[in-house]
């Protein structure tokens, strides 16, 4: 079996855990967890809703086999039932708006931590002991070493609130029509800036790092000390023979560190009333909507797992012995 | 008489720690010749690499020249400026690495790699490079589709036979060669070594070639340094040191037969250990080792003294 497919079989077997851990969860509550769970919608919902509710959520009287069949169904159709705190929208329609939100945040503040902190990291490598190695590296562990949370806050209130440079709140101005339109991309692009700029800071330093270590690693490599021997560009050296080979490390410690973005982006959006889907997820705790808490649940999770496939792809593409590799691990 | 093309005049190593200055290499001298092939032997640490590196100036900090000049072809090397430096390395003097098996870039095809060796220096044509590419690895056995293979897709003297011919893409007149067989098994071995007296004989370029096997190096090279403990004990023709070695160490070392497998030469016929760099013996650093030993040898060390012309040894016996 090659790399590629022993990875997959992980990945499928960890997104079926993932998916059965959801239905089992429910179920494990003390008392009768039906009506422990739907209770709190008497009232608030028609009959009709709440029999819905159950009905796409997996709970009948059927046997619980059969129970968690259909749901396996339903997760498969992408049908994760109807929110109870956004009635009558459903969780597929509630969350993927979310996810647009957090998907272009997460994934433009990530891309820039990464290669910033990278190119960073492959520069003091190359430079060692030189003023930018003195200076960078100390500096960004410092800033990253500080909470998050507390990050996010400092740059709500230095740049949003005393400076005024950027927006605090929301995806986009009020007044602004969502569409194909320079006045509403702008909009878009201004109200990331904060909170994108919490996560760039946060994590470009332990980036830096790290490239800066697996490089400091690979110039000692006898493959580097020969393409000097060439007479070789001394930049050609530092790309294609040094960075790119301290990049497979790195590549590997991105994908582990990606959960740990991806819950740090959550806490930022929670800062900046950001409507991804850090800011679904304290609504839906808030107001018990265990339909929206779940369908979060399996979206992160199968969100992780996929930006991991990715990662594995990438590093396949970027090592050649990868791609070929038969032997177990 | 004609200059030489290498001239290592009193170079002088120094690892630069925290604990003070370590010197791995000290006053050494020799000169190569054109076409000559001379042998640098030594146990392991005795600064084999450390020379080789010199030369070309890839020493790594803490490591650094602390003394001593580097002539190659009229020219001053330790004198020219980065760029000028970085126009000598391949172009007139190329290496080949201690391991053959970390000394190509693994993420990067074998011919892309000779590519960069011959494209280094001056603009070349794709067309022209890749049919180039596929004449040196002709050079030195290699079938040219194999241009396209990963390192990893190579067996150990295949890969070799790669760094061979990346040190052969731009036919400088000399090619600095650490240990290049040490990683491979004999057989290979063998082969490898045929082919590079093969290529030295058709292209006439002068090799500085270490190894620690000394009967090979009595066989393949006209000229033999013999370093101790960053000093050269010893330098004189081949022949001469086959025949009439004057130092006690190049002695030993000629009466002992190395394991062809181990990573470094092991001597079984001296007893001890070389010195630790930090704490060198005062006189001569063989001293505490050798079964000869004068009074003179712990109090002073021995100058490089004339035997005959081209033979030179440091050591206070008569
Ligand atoms: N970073 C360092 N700091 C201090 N001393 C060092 C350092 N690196 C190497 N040395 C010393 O430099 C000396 C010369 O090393 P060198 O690699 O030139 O030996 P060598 O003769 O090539 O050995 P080998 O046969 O094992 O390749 C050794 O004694 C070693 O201990
Ligand atoms: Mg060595």
């Amino acid at each position: 079996m090659s790399y590629l497919l022993r990875r997959l079989a992980l990945y499928a077997v960890a997104a079926w855990a993932s998916i059965t851990l959801a239905f089992v969860l429910p179920r494990l509550m003390p008392g009768d967890p039906q009506t422990a769970m739907f209770a709190r919608f008497e009232g608030k919902m028609s009959p009709e809703g709440i029999a819905a509710l159950r009905d796409t959520f997996g709970f009948s009287d059927a046997p619980l086999a059969a129970q968690y069949l259909t749901y396996l169904g339903n997760v498969a159709t992408g049908d994760l039932g109807v929110s109870a705190s956004h009635f009558p929208a459903r969780v597929g329609d509630v969350i993927g708006a979310g996810l647009v939100w957090t998907l272009w945040l997460t994934g433009v503040a990530v891309v820039l931590a990464y290669a910033i902190g990278t190119a960073l990291g492959v520069l003091v490598a190359w430079q060692r002991g030189g003023w930018l190695d003195a200076i960078a590296p100390p500096l960004l562990a410092l800033v990253g070493a500080f909470p998050f949370f507390w990050l996010a806050m400092l740059l709500l209130l230095l740049f949003g609130f005393t400076l005024g440079w950027a927006p605090v709140r929301h995806a986009h101005a009020a007044g602004v029509e969502p569409g194909w339109t320079l006045a509403f991309a702008w909009s878009v692009v201004t109200h990331a800036a904060l909170p994108a700029l919490t996560i760039v800071v946060a994590t470009v330093g332990s980036w830096l790092l790290d490239m800066r270590n697996t490089m400091i690693g690979v110039l000692g490599e006898d493959y580097v000390t020969l393409a000097h021997a060439k007479g070789l560009a001394p930049r050609r050296v530092m790309l294609r023979y040094a960075a790119r080979n301290a990049l497979l490390p790195n590549i590997t410690s991105f994908g582990m560190a990606l959960g740990f973005v991806l819950s740090g982006s959550l806490l930022t959006e929670m800062v900046f009333s950001y409507p991804g889907l850090g800011y679904l997820l304290i609504g839906a705790v808030r107001s018990l909507d265990y339909p929206l808490i779940q369908g979060l649940f399996l979206t992160i999770t199968l969100a992780v797992l996929g930006a991991n496939l990715l990662v594995d792809l990438v590093y396949v593409w970027l090592d050649p012995r990868a791609r070929v590799r038969t032997e177990a691990p | 008489m004609t200059e030489p093309l290498l001239r290592v005049e009193e170079l002088s190593v120094e690892y630069l720690t925290a604990t003070g200055p370590v010197r791995v290499l000290d006053g050494v001298s020799f000169v190569v010749g054109r076409g000559e092939v001379f042998g640098l032997a030594g146990e392991s640490g005795s600064g084999k690499t450390t020379v080789a590196l010199a030369i070309l100036r890839l020493l790594k900090a803490p490591a650094a020249i602390t003394g001593g000049r580097v002539w190659f072809d009229g020219q001053e090397l330790t004198a020219l400026g980065d760029p000028a430096m970085r126009g000598v390395r391949g172009r007139r003097i190329s290496l080949v690495t201690q391991s053959a098996l970390d000394a190509l870039n693994p993420v990067m095809p074998v011919g892309a790699q000779l590519g960069d060796a011959i494209s280094a220096h001056h603009r070349v044509r794709a067309r022209d490079r890749d049919a180039r590419v596929a004449e040196l690895l002709a050079g030195v056995g290699i079938d040219p589709g194999r241009a396209r293979s990963y390192p990893h897709e190579l067996s150990g003297g295949m890969r070799q036979r790669v760094v061979i011919a990346m040190a052969l893409a731009q036919r400088p007149p000399l090619i600095l060669m650490d240990e290049p067989t040490t990683a491979l098994d004999v057989i290979v071995q063998r082969e490898l070594l045929t082919e590079i007296a093969r290529l030295q004989a058709e292209l006439g370029f002068s090799i500085l070639f270490i190894t620690h096997d000394l009967a090979l190096m009595l066989e393949l090279c006209t000229h033999i340094g013999v370093l101790y403990a960053g000093r050269l004990a010893e330098v004189a023709p081949a022949q001469v040191i086959g025949a009439r070695a004057r130092h006690p160490y190049t002695q030993g070392l000629l009466g002992c037969f190395p394991d062809p497998r181990a990573p470094s030469l092991r001597l079984a016929g001296i007893p001890g250990a070389p010195p630790d760099p930090r704490h060198p013996p005062a006189g001569c650093r063989f001293h505490p080792r050798c079964d000869r030993r004068l009074p003179a040898c712990s109090a002073e060390p021995p100058a490089p003294r004339v035997i005959a012309p081209g033979h030179e040894a440091s050591c206070w016996l008569p």
